[in-house]
């Protein structure tokens, strides 16, 4: 039960700025995860959350509580991280209740913590075993089984499912869930994978070069992205962009030139609109074949996933990612036409940055507890 | 009709295909060597070596138990053994005396090197700055000098306090002599731990000492070991400091061998009865290590 504050955090490395300045409230028992490109700093940040790095400036808190002078283990956070981090010497049970025996605690209630969080993770049969006897799903458990066992205020974990295979993944990423829900914790999760980043988060906190580029709940960042990277990130497959011309900009909408020298009318907010070289975001899931659409492109490639079927269209110079039925029959080759809804289009001015929508989708406030019916979400 | 036709072109398809295999195996047989005949080569070139390497240690061993009429005669391997050379050499000298020193001040300066070097290896693994790899080239240089290079200064500290012919004064010299390998190996033992473990560890609670002692050094004893092992064995050998900083009190086997070139004369057969008794220990204590010394400077190579 935590909240946690980071206000204008700063880390220089050797006079390189890796994080430049991040303002960040991350409320109780909510499930935040930081998400970006490699190098963006989502590491570094919750290293010093964790107080394994110091901040160069800025201020940590805790329940209202400044913390960057405390040591890590004082801090009351566990953290689980990518490579698991298990003592290869120690036995699970071992493992787990390191931090008790650190910590003083008898030898009975040791054993009784660490039997509580095994059956939690359905790790009891293996406590006996040494680490290397184990499979990375196992191990990644054991890692998560020795956070519970210290009762943390927050959780940190550090990209720990980027080790395991792709079927593994997706089970652990609904286990995470449902420990989420079972130990009603804070949690703050690292990662580069946006599905991940859109499956378990409550808040989604976007980083690209030190910076946090937007700060929302994953239909948030879906429907109304702030600029072109969130965009291109949240996603997938990949948002297109279409470079287009203004034609003409008002409050109530913005007609632009296509590239195939057809216009249409996005409704966003062009009153401040100043550049003419716009560019419009499409995403492949709202890109239609449409015999009158205003877009036309040739098919370069086809992937055929059984439900979904990907196309890859040359429109002038840009290849378009469309996402079709499962059971279209056209081929490489074929020309086709395609529409797309106004409404789920995003136009960028020459700074990238997204023009508001006129209206606001009806799920972007939507988070991940609301999902849940009221009887399971009061249940826990 | 059709199936008929199949039918037959299987086996005439499968005749084919295995009658070239057969001749080109019954071709290649005579070329190439079967594994077991490989295996022998490699055993007796194997064998071949360590047995040249191996030579003079025999040959000193076995000088030792003849006499000294047949140790300065042609080289033979057969003669009638004899003790004769091992109960002179022991009533000449306490062969003990020795070998206590020996092993108090190779085991006492490995043990000082391990406690200087493990905190100083551990800020270099784990908290590098700028400097740290500067710090090692320089440490591993003082190693290049000639150690006659500061035998007098060394001689007149050690005369100025008391030092001189005492075990305390070989242990620290062996322990400085030993300090920039001892050190240089701990790092890279310790580079190959993931820093993650250590980590976790913090979040844990472990306080730096903890985090040594509870997973560092169980993490890494086999190079620990194998570390401290080398240490022992180049103690052991050492004679230049200890012909020069000792007489009688802490002279360790190196100067009890060294004492049987006399000016009459060299006396083989007693020099390698005094040498065999000297190089005894270690070489058993080597023997009886070697797995692990092997594990150890094979460490971070086979993970």
């Amino acid at each position: 039960m935590a909240t946690l504050q980071l206000h204008n955090i700063v880390k220089r490395f050797e006079g390189t700025e890796v994080i430049k300045g991040v303002d960040l409230e991350v409320n109780d028992r909510e499930f935040v995860v930081f998400v970006g490109p490699s190098g963006c700093g989502k590491s570094t940040l919750l290293r010093m959350i964790a107080g394994l790095e110091n901040a160069t400036s800025g201020d940590i808190m805790i329940d209202g509580k400044r913390i960057n002078e405390v040591g890590p283990a004082e801090r009351g956070l566990a953290m689980v991280f990518q490579s698991y981090a298990l003592y290869p010497h120690m036995t699970v049970e071992d493992n787990m209740g390191f931090s008790l025996k650190l910590g003083g605690v008898s030898k009975e209630e040791r054993q009784r913590k660490v039997r509580e969080a095994a059956a939690i993770l359905q790790l009891e049969p293996l406590l006996e075993r040494k680490p290397k006897a184990l499979s990375g799903g196992q191990r990644q458990r054991v890692a998560i089984g020795r956070a519970i066992v210290r009762n943390p205020s927050i959780f940190l974990f550090d990209e720990p499912l980027s080790n395991l295979d792709a079927a593994l993944r997706v089970q652990m990423r609904i286990e995470l869930a449902r420990l989420h829900e079972e130990l009603d914790a804070t949690m703050i999760y690292v990662t580069h994978d946006q599905i991940e980043a859109m499956t378990m988060a409550d808040k989604i906190v976007v980083l690209q070069g030190g910076v946090v580029e937007q700060v929302g709940s994953p239909m948030e960042l879906y429907h109304h992205p702030r600029n072109r990277f969130v965009a291109g990130f949240i996603g997938s497959p990949k948002m297109n962009f279409l470079a287009v011309e203004r034609v003409s900009a008002s409050p109530t909408g913005v007609e632009v030139r296509l590239p195939g020298g057809e216009t249409c009318t996005v409704p966003v907010d062009g009153s401040s609109l100043r550049d003419d070289a716009l560019t419009l975001g499409i995403r492949p899931e709202h890109l239609q074949l449409e015999p009158e659409g205003p877009l036309s492109g040739r098919i370069e490639v086809i992937e055929r996933l059984g439900g979904v079927t990907s196309l890859y269209v040359r429109m002038q110079d840009t290849l378009v990612t469309v996402s079709a039925d499962g059971n279209v029959e056209n081929r490489v080759g074929d020309t086709l036409r395609f529409g797309f809804d106004r409404a789920c289009a995003h136009l960028f001015d020459a700074e990238d940055l997204a023009l508001p929508s006129l209206a606001r989708h009806p799920l972007a406030g939507l988070n991940r507890q609301d999902n849940r019916a009221p009887s399971v979400a009061g249940g826990q | 009709m059709t199936t008929l036709k199949t039918k037959q072109a299987i086996p005439a398809e499968g005749h084919l295909a295995t009658t070239p295999a057969s001749e080109a195996r019954a071709r290649h047989t005579p070329l190439v060597p079967s594994a077991g005949a490989r295996r022998v080569w490699l055993t007796l070139l194997g064998w071949g070596i360590a047995l040249l390497i191996f030579f003079p240690i025999l040959w000193m061993v076995l000088t030792g138990f003849k006499s000294e009429a047949e140790a300065i005669a042609d080289p033979s391997l057969i003669f009638t053994p004899t003790l004769e050379s091992y109960v002179a050499v022991q009533a000449r000298a306490d062969y003990f005396k020795f070998a206590l020193n020996s092993v108090v001040v190779a085991f006492g300066s490995t043990l000082l090197a391990l406690a200087i070097a493990i905190p100083s290896a551990y800020a270099m693994a784990f908290l590098p700055t700028r400097r740290t790899k500067g710090t090692l080239l320089w440490m591993l240089s003082t190693k290049m000098l000639p150690p006659v290079g500061v035998l007098v200064p060394i001689y007149l500290i050690f005369r100025d306090f008391g030092l001189l012919d005492t075990r305390t004064g070989l242990i620290i010299v062996y322990t400085l002599m030993n300090l920039p390998i001892v050190v240089w190996m701990l790092y890279t033992f310790f580079k190959d731990l993931p820093r993650d473990i250590l980590e976790a560890g913090r979040m844990d609670g472990a306080s730096t000492f903890q985090e040594v002692v509870y997973l560092l050094l169980p993490l890494t004893l086999p190079g620990i070991a194998s570390t401290g092992l080398l240490s022992v064995i180049l103690s052991w050998n050492e004679a230049f400091w200890s012909l020069n900083l000792t007489s009688s009190n802490a002279a360790p086997l190196t100067a009890y061998i060294a004492s049987f070139s006399s000016p009459e004369g060299l006396f083989w057969a007693k020099l390698s009865a005094a040498s065999t008794m000297a190089i005894a220990p270690i070489l058993v204590f080597g023997w009886l290590t070697q797995k692990q010394m092997v594990r150890g400077l094979t460490f971070g190579a086979v993970k």
